[in-house]
């Protein structure tokens, strides 16, 4: 692997450290390997002297076979350019790493999920409570020596699914005939659930709280998970003083589908359809940040023309998600259901063309290692250039024009839910949320993939990282999309859709790749290791959702109840994502 | 179905109030009634949800059914649509949900995860299907169903209210229909229904690893 020049500021910084920071010498490894004692200050002299002051990946591996545990941390500039990853290396049996979190505060809820997951303790981490499973789950599932109930073999695909072999139900093999499993000399009538006792905990321990003053009653309220306004099955406690929010802390995990644990059993192909389930409304994206993951791997380039078509069916789903994020936002205001169905409207007609190329509307599988899975049918792609040079612009002008000047949109969302820039990076937010602050950083422009950096858009940005802001920047960015859609449209090559030919199983050699792209909702990355064998050793999602999430309690704190939840709306959640 | 539908045949009708007078049974047009009248629950699990929101959203458009008003809250639903996968963090909640709601009560399991698991069945957090706690009346397989599929569960859902009596109906027999105990949510997931099963297979694993530890011992022993 070539080692990216660095610049002299950097140099002088790993100059300190000497012996501390050492570079990755694992084959297929890049980064530099920093040892515990010295993470603090080196991530802190990264942050102020370097320029990296956006941490957006924040992940752990399980390397069983040499008995120790990594923390894996992906660092970049806001102004462009590509990752600097360095690694925290630690034992099995009590796996500790100092807590990035008060440094870079993008850390604090990815760390809480390897703790969950990995059951690596962070020291310093201000909250460090489990997030997608409960409180009391019995083990750290993404360890390499944890099974599942339902465990059958390390990796796809089974024996049991062979031509000849006997296809079984998994519950028949199982002694409880469920997907479940209980430690050893368990009793279920001595168990005593901890239930929510720590997350109030959490949620009311505030600084400053005994200084002498009024006091006055608080109250917890519980929104969710079955709650119209939570974009399905999330949930928040909030901390109430009448009606002002004094803190908040919000719940995971109701939709934890362990796409994780199933990935690193998979093969690399078997993911892809999986990655379609991650953020639902945009299974095409997610397509894309999987295919350039795997291909930054095997280190191969798609033809011409599959570049042109991943590129049409991304900004497709783009355009979907904002036109579905406006009407939920709108859908929270209290405009019920009449804006979504605009919305909705527009999407059908987008779906059609999904199902004609792929076969599916929503789950459409449509990416392959080095192409796509089929061409576009011609009846099919006159109806894209009618949508995408006469029906989308004139919705998008529509839509516009009946909610932008809206009085009571305008006196629900200016100035509600503001962010700045400097908190925006820190919290390692991306897209509309991160360009609604004010930073003009999209993944499209910042570090160029496919053929984005030959396209002409715009890369659209607003100041006050209020409510309003998001929506202008999301509407913007659909007339953005419909201008790359035009442009690819217009010069669509003709060629193979594929190199080489398809196939079920690829080889991919040893080594590790973050690759990341500018999904609807921000910066979608997957971080792969590959070990040679046909699947994936370790398969990590980073999900623009779930980060974003971390901006949710700055924004509400101090605002009234009922912000809170158009401030849910401005962030765009889609909890297949936030869960996965 | 219209008024000439309800009509049970036997009953001469004069030709000039054909259409405005139906003779009929009380279990038919009391069925006749509450079919075309099902509100769902406003509740999404995961992808199938979309879906759900794409057949309530004007091309598929569920209210042609008497469907349109979704409420959020279950003691005004009557159908309960489980789109999504179920984890084992949201089961207890969804058993509520599902005791909370008044009879008459019917589940529509929407999608392969809230069959059978689907997908993620071998992930060590999701539930093999929502029958293993509250009953289904309407399974629509797929990865997600369209809303065409969703909409002929429904049709399905209109038939078999159609054929139910008043006479047998659970919700107006003497005994009251007891409530489904709510899981909790432990190392794993348990349904208190089966604790002393849970005791005894643990009891076993315990029992299983002294014996490997035992010999283990001996073979080390003889070595």
């Amino acid at each position: 692997m070539t080692q990216q020049v660095l610049a002299k500021q950097v140099q002088e910084v790993f100059a300190r450290f000497s012996d501390g920071v050492v570079e990755d010498q694992r084959v297929g490894y890049q980064g530099y390997i920093v040892a515990p004692e010295h993470l603090l200050d080196f991530a802190r002299a990264l942050r102020d002297e370097c320029g990296y002051d956006y941490l957006t990946t924040v992940t752990g591996v399980d390397y069983l076979a040499d008995g120790k545990m990594e923390v894996v941390y992906h660092a970049f500039k806001t102004l462009g350019g590509p990752a600097l990853e360095f690694k925290v290396q630690t034992n099995r049996q009590n796996p500790i790493v100092p807590s990035l979190a008060l440094i870079y505060p993008s850390a604090e809820l990815q760390e809480r999920e390897i703790w969950d997951l990995f059951g690596i303790r962070f020291e310093g981490h201000p909250d460090l409570r489990r997030i997608l499973l409960w409180e009391g789950f019995y083990g750290h599932p993404l360890r390499k020596d944890w099974k599942e109930p339902y465990f059958e073999e390390v990796a796809k695909p089974f024996k049991s699914r062979f031509p000849d072999g006997k296809v079984y139900r998994a519950e028949d093999k199982h002694p409880l005939k469920d997907n479940i499993d209980f430690p050893e000399g368990f009793d279920p009538a001595k168990w005593e659930a901890e239930g929510d006792a720590a997350l109030y905990k959490a949620l009311t321990n505030i600084p400053g709280a005994d200084e002498p003053g009024i006091k006055t009653e608080q109250i917890i309220l519980n929104f969710g998970p079955q709650h119209p306004s939570t974009h399905g099955v999330f949930r928040m406690a909030v901390l109430l003083d009448g009606e002002t929010i004094v803190n908040l802390k919000h719940v995971l995990g109701y939709l934890h589908r362990n796409h994780e644990k199933i990935g690193e059993r998979n093969t690399y192909i078997q993911n892809m359809p999986f990655t379609d389930r991650l953020d639902y409304i945009t299974s095409m994206s997610n397509n894309f940040g999987y295919a350039v993951a795997v291909e930054k791997l095997m280190g191969i380039q798609p033809p011409e023309r599959a570049e042109y078509l991943r590129v049409m069916m991304a900004e497709f789903t783009r355009v979907i998600s904002h036109l579905m994020s406006i009407g939920f936002l709108l859908n929270d205001l209290g405009a019920f259901f009449t804006p979504m169905m605009y919305a909705l409207e527009e999407r059908e007609m987008i779906l059609d063309v999904f199902e004609a190329v792929s076969g599916s509307r929503m789950m459409c599988n449509y990416f392959r290692f080095g192409g796509v899975a089929h061409d576009v049918p011609d009846y099919i792609f006159d109806k894209i250039k009618g949508l995408v040079f006469e029906r989308l612009p004139r919705r998008v002008d529509e839509i516009d024009a009946y909610l932008t000047k809206n009085e009571i949109i305008r006196a629900r969302c200016e100035g509600v839910g503001v962010l700045t820039p400097e908190q925006a990076i820190a919290l390692g937010v991306s897209g509309p949320l991160l360009r609604g602050s004010g930073v003009p950083y999209d993944i499209r422009r910042a570090e160029p993939y496919s053929i984005y950096d030959r396209l002409d858009f715009d890369v659209v940005f607003t100041e006050h990282g209020d409510v309003y802001d998001r929506y202008l920047v999301r509407l913007e960015e659909i007339r953005q999309s419909i201008r790359i859609l035009q442009q690819v449209v217009k010069q669509m090559p003709e060629g193979p859709i594929q190199i080489g030919k398809s196939t079920y199983q690829v080889k991919v050699p040893p080594g590790e790749a973050y690759g990341r792209v500018e999904a609807p909702k921000g910066e979608l990355g997957f971080y792969l290791v590959s070990d040679g064998k046909p699947n994936p050793y370790r398969y990590h999602v980073r999900s623009p959702s779930f980060v974003n999430l971390g901006a949710l309690a700055p924004m509400s704190i101090g605002s009234k109840v009922a912000d809170a939840v158009v401030n849910l709306g401005s962030i765009d959640i889609v909890l297949g994502e936030v869960d996965r | 179905m219209g008024v000439e539908d309800l009509n049970l045949p036997g009953y001469e009708i004069p030709s000039a109030m054909k259409g405005n007078i139906a003779i009929t049974t009380l279990d038919r047009i009391y069925n006749w009634c509450r079919q075309n009248s099902v509100w769902p629950m406003m509740f999404g699990l995961a992808c199938c949800a979309f879906e759900m929101i794409c057949s309530a959203a004007s091309r598929f458009d569920f209210s042609r059914f008497g469907m349109e008003v979704m409420r959020p809250s279950p003691r005004q639903a009557d159908l309960m649509l489980v789109s999504g996968t179920v984890t084992k963090k949201m089961i207890p909640q969804i058993v509520r949900l599902y005791n909370q709601m008044s009879e008459p009560k019917y589940v529509l399991a929407m999608g392969s995860c809230a069959c059978g698991g689907g997908p993620f069945k071998e992930g060590y957090s999701v539930v093999s299907g929502v029958d293993k706690f509250i009953p289904v009346d309407v399974y629509v397989p797929g990865c997600p169903p369209t809303p065409q599929a969703l909409l002929h569960g429904f049709a399905v859902l209109r038939k078999k209210i159609e054929n139910e009596s008043i006479r047998t109906v659970r919700w107006y027999r003497k005994e009251a229909v007891p409530e489904i105990p709510i899981p909790v949510l432990g190392p794993d997931l348990m349904d208190p229904r089966r604790y002393a099963e849970i005791k005894a297979y643990a009891a076993e694993k315990a029992q299983q690893r002294e014996q490997e530890a035992a010999g283990s011992l001996n073979e080390g022993g003889q070595a």
